[in-house]
């Protein structure tokens, strides 16, 4: 080549430069020499042409400049040698995500709580939201047992469902309010993950999934033939609204608006509910990383890694097991009566084992065990499945093919790394690799 | 050495175990002093993984008292108990012939996991820890004191934050030493520690068993076919076949036993080298 100076680690061949910025400058004239040059204008007795010169130079000289930064500042560095390249591009790219990863939940948590108030955002975006927000619940609640404890429980639906009971039917026949019933759900949800728990101690592997499998669907057919006591088919309706501190959402005195001075709104209703989820889902994130780092959390995950292991350190992994699904129970309990008073009518039809397929979905698609993982993973399904909704019939074939493809991209999940519960110098993630995936898996 | 078997800490009697037609424990008595370390060898097949985990109650044993007799008097019966209860109250720790680490843990989380039961009671069983009382922050502190003593114990200290799967074949072994003292055993059950090991390691493996048992109190009961590990270190040999002993005593007694010799141990190079001469030179006549 003509004339090649290095300095510092750059090198610039300048022959090659010049020619490839002759080249940018004519494909350059010939796209935006006919587009923007000429531009038609409605005029008196039909369109008139117009020429832009000068925008069409500016348009053309950029573009060009935009090339030369590029020459200047990435193509010129001296090519490393193969391998020490591959190791350094790859600490980089941990570090960035590092980088990345610290900042981003942060700032996801404050988008959430300004996200009701920003302009664009309207009754249907809000009513998403909400539904998002549900399953990023029950996913951060099944990942406790699926992704912490390792054991694979497709009926997890069924803790759902018995959380929306338990408020439905409390509410008709002692007419207790939500607030009451909130954690009354999540403990008869946690009592019957227990009740769970018993027969499926002893099983392992699919044997393990499959019965869990057959207690969501008892539930379901329970409550579809329990006509007395659950409506059946018919399924509760009138489930009372909840309020804000005794402050129902009505128009009238001694109501919300009312009390605070506000105009009434149907929205304030639903901008409460927006809060009233996203407080739960994040009780459930911080009680969750709380146990991670407490002897229990430990254990369910020394669980998941080798329950022989477990047995020989003393560890009961009976009572382990059962607080990982009392546990996961327990928030699908919680999120169910939030469903249940947020429709104000539940039937058996909302809990059907597509809704634990969708929901252990998001948490493999997050990858197990991760927090965030779980949070990307409900925008991407829900929200695509909303994006999705023109497409009608090839909705799921869409959908299916995104999964085949993310998982042989990702096999691991999208969030594969674990990071340690507690370190001695520094946190470092533990490569999705070496973890284990537990039982039924 | 110290020949503790007068006051044993582990009884054994009577030990029989039966897989549908293979008596594979037959009739087996012997006793694990306190403070000795006690090598359990034989040929493969001869039933020494099993006598571990009757012991250690992975099995439970078809007939037999296996009895663990703590210093303050209390006895356990180990046959009658949980497999968990064994190293929760029976103080009787153990360890894997394949290891069986925490491998998507680090090696500080293997060993938090290692001293579960003191930590869940001071977590109030976990009601109190998640509040974040101050009992369970300082149980915590001394949990990991205890984790970063092992840890310079086996020299692991510069791996603390990676993960258990990453480390190299021979620390692993020694990580999952350490997380059974971490338990707090009174007596150690090792299943063939040094399996894989090359002599340094294996020359290191000795040291760290010899400062548990003169250090923590510990008593140490191995299987192992490595004879620089069983020789230089034991205190107590005995020797199974087809799952019955067929002897018992120090490395001295051991070593120079007939049917231990045809058993297990076999003739020495000098023998060999005598029958050989023999056969060529009555070849030669």
């Amino acid at each position: 080549m003509a004339q090649t100076s290095s300095t510092g680690g750059r090198q610039f061949d300048i022959g090659k430069i010049a020619k490839d910025l002759v080249f940018t400058a004519l494909i350059a004239v010939v796209i935006f020499g006919s587009t923007i040059t000429f531009r038609t204008v409605s005029a008196e007795g039909g369109l008139a042409l117009v020429s832009r010169y000068d925008i069409a130079f500016y348009v053309i000289a950029a573009v060009v400049a935009g090339r030369l930064l590029l020459w200047i500042f990435f193509w010129s560095r001296v090519p490393v040698r193969k391998e020490e390249k591959k190791t350094t591009l790859k600490e980089r790219t941990t570090a960035l995500r590092e980088k990345l990863g610290k900042g981003f939940a942060p700032v996801l948590l404050i988008f959430a709580f300004v996200f009701p108030f920003l302009p664009f955002v309207d009754r249907y975006l809000l009513d998403l939201s909400i539904l998002i927000l549900t399953y990023v619940m029950l996913g951060w609640g099944l990942n406790i047992v699926v992704g912490l404890a390792g054991l694979l429980d497709l009926g997890y639906v069924a803790f759902y469902a018995i959380g929306a009971y338990s408020y439905a039917l409390l509410a008709q026949y002692f007419g207790f309010s939500f607030w009451m019933c909130l954690p009354l759900a999540g403990i008869l949800a946690a009592f019957w993950g227990v009740i769970l728990g018993f027969p499926v101690l002893r099983l392992r592997g699919d044997y393990l999934a499959i019965v869990t499998l057959a207690f969501g669907e008892i539930i379901r057919v329970v409550l579809l033939n329990w006509y007395q006591f659950t409506g059946g088919p018919d399924g509760i309706s009138g489930i009372p609204r909840p309020s804000f501190f005794g402050l129902p959402f009505r128009r009238g005195e001694g109501n919300f608006a009312d009390f605070f001075g506000l105009d009434y709104s149907s929205t304030q209703r639903i901008i409460f509910l927006y809060f009233l989820i996203l407080a739960l889902a994040l009780l459930t994130n911080f009680v969750t990383n709380r146990l991670r780092r407490l002897p229990i959390g430990r254990a369910w995950e020394a669980l998941r890694e080798d329950e022989i292991a477990c047995r020989s350190l003393g560890l009961n992994t009976t009572a382990v097991k059962l607080t990982a699904f009392a546990t996961g129970g327990m928030f699908a309990g919680f999120a169910g009566s939030f469903f249940a008073t947020r429709q104000g009518f539940i039937s058996p039809e909302s809990f059907t084992f597509i809704e634990s397929a969708l929901i252990l979905a998001i948490v493999v698609l997050g990858g197990m065990g991760s927090q965030i993982g779980v949070v990307i993973a409900s925008v991407a399904m829900i929200g695509g499945f909303e994006i999705f909704r023109e497409a009608e019939q090839y909705r799921m074939l869409i959908f299916g093919l995104a999964m085949v493809i993310i998982m042989i991209w990702r096999p691991r999940g999208l969030i594969s790394t674990r990071i340690p519960s507690i370190f001695l110098k520094k946190r470092k993630a533990v490569s999705g690799d070496m973890v284990a995936q537990g039982e039924g898996h | 050495m110290s020949v503790d078997i007068e006051n044993p800490f582990l009884t054994v009697e009577h030990l029989n175990m039966r897989f549908g037609g293979l008596l594979a424990v037959d009739d087996l008595s012997f006793d694990v002093g306190g403070r000795d370390i006690t090598a359990l060898i034989g040929p493969n097949g001869a039933g020494k993984t099993t006598v571990f985990n009757c012991i250690t109650g992975f099995y439970k044993p078809t007939e037999g008292c296996i009895t663990a007799h703590h210093p303050d008097g209390k006895k356990y019966m180990l046959e009658r108990m949980d497999d968990f209860k064994i190293p929760k109250t029976a103080k009787v720790a153990r360890t894997f012939q394949n290891i069986r680490l925490f491998s998507g843990m680090t090696v500080l989380e293997n060993l938090m996991v290692g001293q579960h039961n003191p930590l869940m009671v001071a977590s109030n069983f976990t009601f109190g820890g998640i509040f974040g009382l101050k009992g369970y922050k300082d149980a915590e502190r001394e949990a990991v004191e205890l984790a970063k003593y092992w840890m310079e114990q086996t020299g692991l200290t510069k791996r603390a934050d990676d993960a258990a799967g990453d480390l190299p074949y021979g620390d692993q072994r020694k990580l999952e030493i350490a997380r059974a003292m971490c338990t707090r055993p009174k007596l150690l059950c090792l299943d063939e520690p040094a399996a894989g090991l090359n002599p340094r390691e294996s020359d290191e493996l000795n040291r760290l068993l010899l400062f548990i048992r003169e250090e923590r109190d510990t008593g140490i009961l191995l299987i192992e076919h490595d004879m620089n590990v069983v020789m230089g270190i034991s205190d107590h040999i005995i020797v199974l076949d087809y799952g019955k002993k067929i002897a018992d005593g120090t490395p001295e007694e051991i070593r120079n036993d007939p049917s231990v010799i045809a058993a297990y141990l076999g003739v020495g190079d000098e023998e060999v080298d005598e029958v050989e001469q023999e056969i060529v030179e009555g070849a030669g006549q």
